[in-house]
């Protein structure tokens, strides 16, 4: 088969008339993707409201057995690295590949440090007998704290799944960027990479109050 | 690299290794793999449905016993549905023709193209590992409790299956929805697209909509089972009507991505062979954009038995109404394009005749069943099992081969003979309502699903039903024989075999590799015949 690659250097593919093509058909396509991953979390966002609609006061209980400070530090550190992915992506648009480097190494320092708080978390859960199955030990309603909890691994797990997929295809970028293959022409892998880590971002932010900061406004009952 | 594309070339010849199909990026050639990988799964499907007939010829279960049985007719759902039904028309015919009838060059992503076809194959070959360790006995639906905590099946591994070809069928549909938007040669304007286009672009929603959610659903289901979370076990205060809720909402819709590209082939074969331009283009082009929406607005009319409010129950039931619209708004505007067309009567017009009769039927049967009334009647009967082959086999089937014959020169450059598809396309209607007719009424009379045994008064309707899938099997072996053999004794197909207007048609027969030598300009409306 003919690579288009293999008659020099271009960027372009072969099924393109111009890199501007390119760009639009790669942007759309991401945020297309991005919107079946609104579905695929959307499923278990159903499934959370409809048992905290039946067990008000068992979510609330069992979301007191959250850590709100490593929540809270957690969520400081993405939205952080969202600031880091958008001034690498930044550095692209400026053809700054010392920048772009920089920018993209950082992202993932941070991704890695919410995984590694994460995993805290879920090793305090284990020794306090939070983790759904046999050993299971709740004080007061806790078969409906167990669902709260079924919930919170599945979700935060799912999620955690996501972070790593980004972390990954940081990885890549950086090397990428490193290696010189970014332009202020041609960047488009740095820019949809970006709406990615965005939205794993985002659901972080619905994740953080329905899962922690349930009964906290200071309104309870 | 770049040669000159000469009336020789095309692209079968370009590469005969292996190596040149397994890692093409080429769409027709993706489609091709996709033409045997379908087909492959569409025997096993047939297989098993021709063990639940001959089981099902006399009234006592002595041929397998239940739990065979009821592993025979979930597996026959799940490749059905999953591996045949859903890719058939896209991932074929679809992906061969989209980039041709916009005038690109490809799809918007080649190599994700490729990628859906190994998902795909993986995906199926979870599946059959499963079923050659023992098979899965939950019917294709996976109802928990049944499925998350009872039953000693394969059920995690076919799960892993269909999640994995679940994003095969994701990345089709992002793909289509990008190349339409962004890949249409100069002067193709929304308007000026073929309706197998818009049809294919409304598959497309549905597919990047629905599908993530099955997805989502059956990771509950087997996070339950293996790692002992608890989210519709009733025993930790779960619901398992909400399984029901997730998995219709998808698996409703998904009789949308069945039978929106078969609707969309319609239009193609309807105005080629009357020689005249669609009736009411517009209208049958919103109508696929309104089944798709419509679509996802009524899963709630599978529940009705499942402990749904009444007001839900006719909220849902009105919805289901509403598709009839759409549908109607097609099937009116085809027969409006017959009238005063010349009409000619070659193969794959008999397919629309034949699909018309059996969309028909399926449609106003699906009438009955969004009557509340009628529907708890016949809840799990025969009745439901009729009315939904008559949309999703007889609708899909009949398009497919309706439209796999008409674009069979452009694909392989040949003809096949035309006599033999003839008496093949009128075999498989005859039998196809043989099998699936007596259905209706063993249902209406009591005849529930899914057991292997029944009441001996039933046994009149149930040998009908055998002989017609024996006629059906019969008329669906013909194609595989003589367009088999067209490849290797067809006269060359020319360019235009059929006088149809369209872009595909302006190219060779066989396409070369990169689809037309010069990028096309539209300049004419869409099926522009003349008349």
């Amino acid at each position: 088969m003919t690579d288009s690659r293999a008659q020099g250097p271009s960027v372009l593919q072969h099924h393109f008339d111009n890199l501007g093509q390119q760009f639009e058909a790669s942007t759309l396509g991401m945020w297309l993707f991005l919107v079946t991953e609104i579905l695929f979390f959307g499923g278990l966002f159903t499934a959370y409201m409809v048992y905290r609609m039946q067990y008000p006061e068992a979510f609330a209980e069992a979301s007191h057995h959250l850590d709100i400070v490593l929540g809270g530090v957690n969520t400081a550190v993405l939205i952080g690295s969202s600031l880091t992915v958008v001034l690498a992506v930044r550095g692209a648009q400026l053809g700054r590949r010392n920048q772009q480097v920089l920018f993209l190494v950082l992202t993932i320092l941070l991704g890695t440090a919410f995984l590694g708080i994460k995993a805290v978390e879920y090793g305090h859960k284990f020794a306090d007998h939070l983790v759904p199955g046999p050993g299971f030990q709740f004080e007061g309603d806790a078969p409906h704290a167990q669902l709260f909890f079924s919930l919170y691994f599945v979700m935060t797990g799912l999620h955690a799944v996501h972070m790593i997929v980004g972390i990954g295809l940081m990885a890549v970028m950086a090397v990428w960027a490193w290696r010189g293959r970014f332009s202020q022409a041609y960047h488009t892998p740095v820019e949809i990479s970006g709406l990615y880590w965005h939205f794993v971002d985002i659901v972080w932010i619905f994740l953080f109050p329905l899962l922690y900061l349930i009964d906290r406004h200071g309104m309870a009952k | 690299m770049e040669t000159a594309v000469t009336p020789h070339s095309n692209y079968l010849t370009d590469g005969y290794t292996l190596k040149s199909w397994l890692l093409t990026r080429d769409h027709k050639r993706i489609g091709l793999l996709y033409l045997i990988s379908v087909t492959g799964f569409f025997l096993l499907g047939a297989i098993f449905a021709g063990l639940i007939r001959a089981e099902l010829l006399t009234p006592a279960g002595d041929l397998v016993s239940s739990d065979t049985y009821n592993r025979l007719f979930t597996m026959h759902g799940v490749v059905m549905v999953f591996f045949f039904l859903i890719p058939a028309i896209p991932s074929v015919l679809g992906n061969f023709l989209l980039p041709l009838m916009i005038g690109a060059k490809d799809l918007a992503f080649p190599r994700i193209n490729l990628l859906s076809w190994y998902l795909y194959t993986i995906g199926g070959l979870f599946t059959l590992w499963a079923l050659v360790t023992g098979g899965v006995d939950t019917g294709w639906t996976f109802y928990t409790p049944y499925s998350s905590a009872f039953s000693h099946s394969k059920v995690a591994l076919v799960i892993v299956g269909i999640f994995i070809n679940g994003f095969s069928s994701i990345l089709t549909g992002l793909n289509f929805i990008v190349t339409v938007h962004k890949m249409r040669a100069p002067g193709m304007t929304w308007f000026r697209l073929p309706l197998f286009v818009w049809a294919h672009y409304a598959t497309g929603l549905v597919m990047i909509l629905g599908t993530p959610v099955i997805a989502i659903t059956l990771v509950m289901v087997a996070a339950e089972r293996l790692l002992g979370l608890g989210i519709f076990d009733p025993k930790l205060g779960g619901d398992p009507v909400l399984f029901q809720h997730l998995f219709w909402f998808y698996s409703h819709p998904a009789v949308y991505i069945m039978i929106l590209p078969a609707l969309g082939i319609m239009s193609e074969l309807v105005a080629a062979f009357s020689r005249k331009a669609i009736f009411g283009y517009k209208f049958v082009a919103f109508s696929s954009l309104a089944i798709a929406v419509f679509g996802f607005l009524v899963w709630g009319h599978h529940m009705f038995v499942s402990s749904e409010s009444v007001y839900s129950a006719m909220a849902f039931s009105l919805l289901s109404f509403l598709v009839a619209i759409p549908s109607a708004v097609k099937v009116f505007n085809w027969s409006a394009t017959m009238y005063k067309g010349s009409i000619s009567f070659e193969a794959p017009m008999l397919y629309v005749f034949g699909f018309i009769g059996l969309f028909l039927i399926g449609g106003l049967t699906g009438l009955f069943l969004a009557a509340i009334a009628v529907d708890i009647h016949v809840t799990d009967t025969y009745f439901v099992v009729a009315h939904f082959h008559y949309i999703m086999v007889g609708g899909t089937i009949m398009m497919f081969m309706g439209g796999l014959h008409y674009w069979w020169p452009k694909i392989f450059g040949k003809l096949y003979n035309e006599f033999w598809a003839k008496v093949a396309a009128v075999t498989i209607f005859l039998g196809f309502n043989l099998t699936f007719f007596p259905q209706f009424i063993v249902g209406y009379l009591g005849m529930p699903r899914r057991y292997h045994a029944y009441p001996p008064e039933f046994q009149l309707w149930n040998i009908l039903s055998t002989a017609g899938a024996t006629l059906l099997a019969v008329g669906y072996a013909m194609p595989a024989i003589y367009l088999a053999a067209s490849l290797f004794r067809g006269k060359p197909a020319p360019a235009n075999p059929w006088g149809a207007k369209g872009l595909e048609w302006e190219t060779s027969s066989p396409p070369p590799t990169h689809n037309f030598e010069t990028t096309p300009v539209v300049t004419e409306p869409p099926y522009n015949y003349g008349k």
